[in-house]
Parts: structure tokens; C-alpha cells; sequence
């Protein structure tokens, strides 16, 4: 019985880990797309901020400099 | 120390999820392997023996890429013929690459690496990244991504440098 949950345990973990790739920076096509961007929509974003500013009483902090391909 | 046997696979299991293969990277020192076997689609130059080259990896969805682009540009209408600027196009699909140089006519020599294996083998940290190679195709300087006009002054800089 403990061989038999050894096996399914480690089958799991082999399974689960190895689904982690790294995305190469030519591969990146599909993270580049305008449909990737969270803040896409400027209204939503803006909602989303209110939001954020009057249930944590902070704001700001939510941006990152480039796009999903990674460039530069 | 006694390590039962699932530790041991969780650990080899963990270690191989989380760490990437080893990177071996194209790098300053190193030779450009030989393009001619890498069946790349688009006319390279007939030679490269004796010339400067830069060799500018870019993808169609690479904003940096497209600033680059004039420069790129610039850089082959001052220097002529002792210099080759040669960009690698690494999109998946052609049309992609084409609808760019429709928007972004350039003068210099263009060609795709459709297969994706020369920049697999190149291994670039980012896109764009180009090599500065001098007459021998050794790798001299070496660029990753596109900041503007500090690039440009770079490329400049080093072209010439390769030049005297």
C-alpha cells in the first residue's frame, strides 16, 4: 500500500513539474498580444483602481514598464 | 544520511521544474555559426568575409524592434558596403513578418529564420539582440534590446571602432 501511494505521489509530482517551461524570448509572440494586457481597457482599469483605493486606502503600484513579450 | 526514495525523486523532480538548461548563449569571443546551414529564407549576402556585420535578431510583435528599425536603416545608407546589416526575422509565420516591412521599408539585407533553429542556437536574452561581428564573424559587441538614441551612438561607436 505505501509502495503503491509512493508511486502515485511521485507519478503527481513529475506530472505537475513538469509543466514549468520558460517561454524563450523569440516564443514570446502570443504574451505580446494587445489581448494580454491587463489594462487594456482604460475604464475598467480606472474602475478597478477606485476600487482598490477604497478598500485598501492605497494606489498606484499596479504598472510594470514593457509589454508581455519582454522586450528590451 | 538515509534519504528514502520519494524524497529523492521530489527533489530531482523540483530541481529539473525550476532551474532551465543550461544556457549557451552566443557571446562576445564567440564565431557566428555558418548561416548557409541554417536554411534561412530570403537572400543572404554573397560574403561576409572581410565586412563588419550586424546580425540584429527581431520579431514583427517586438516594439523595440520596430524603433530600431530607422536606425538600422541609417546605419546601412552611411556605412555602404563595409558594412552589412542583417536582420533575423524569428515570426512563426511569414505574412506577419512582411505586413512589418510593409509598414517598415528598410534598405538593409532582411531574412527569416522560419524554422526557428539559428535563434535556438543563438540563444538571445531578449528581443531585439544584435552582434557586432568584425571581418573574421567573431562576435565583438553585443546588444541586447533597443534604448533609443544611446544605442544608436553605441552602434556608431563600435562600427567604427571595428573600422580603423
Amino acid at each position: 500500500m505505501k509502495r503503491i501511494a509512493m508511486i502515485l505521489s511521485a507519478t503527481i509530482i513529475l506530472a505537475v513539474t513538469s509543466g514549468c517551461v520558460n517561454v524563450k524570448p523569440w516564443q514570446r509572440e502570443h504574451l505580446a498580444d494587445y489581448t494580454m494586457q491587463p489594462d487594456r481597457d482604460p475604464l475598467r482599469t480606472s474602475q478597478a483602481e477606485h476600487i482598490w483605493f477604497s478598500r485598501e486606502e492605497a494606489s498606484g503600484g499596479s504598472g510594470v514598464g514593457g509589454g508581455g513579450c519582454g522586450c528590451n | 544520511m538515509n534519504t528514502s526514495p520519494l524524497k529523492k525523486i521530489v527533489c530531482t523532480a523540483l530541481l529539473a521544474g525550476l532551474f532551465p538548461a543550461a544556457h549557451a548563449a552566443l557571446k562576445i569571443g564567440d564565431t557566428l555559426p555558418d548561416l548557409a546551414s541554417f536554411k534561412l529564407e530570403g537572400k543572404l549576402p554573397a560574403t561576409l568575409k572581410g565586412k563588419i556585420v550586424v546580425v540584429d535578431f527581431w520579431a514583427s510583435w517586438c516594439l523595440p524592434c520596430a524603433e530600431s528599425f530607422p536606425v538600422m536603416d541609417e546605419l546601412q545608407k552611411k556605412y555602404g558596403d563595409r558594412v552589412v546589416i542583417l536582420a533575423v526575422n524569428v515570426d512563426e509565420k511569414a505574412v506577419k513578418m512582411e505586413k512589418f516591412l510593409a509598414k517598415h521599408p528598410v534598405s538593409f539585407t532582411v531574412v527569416r529564420d522560419g524554422s526557428q533553429k539559428l535563434v535556438a542556437t543563438v540563444e538571445p536574452e531578449t528581443m531585439p539582440t544584435s552582434f557586432i561581428l568584425d571581418g573574421e564573424g567573431k562576435v565583438k559587441f553585443l546588444h541586447t534590446g533597443f534604448h533609443g538614441e544611446e544605442t544608436r551612438k553605441q552602434y556608431i561607436s563600435e562600427i567604427d571602432s571595428l573600422l580603423k
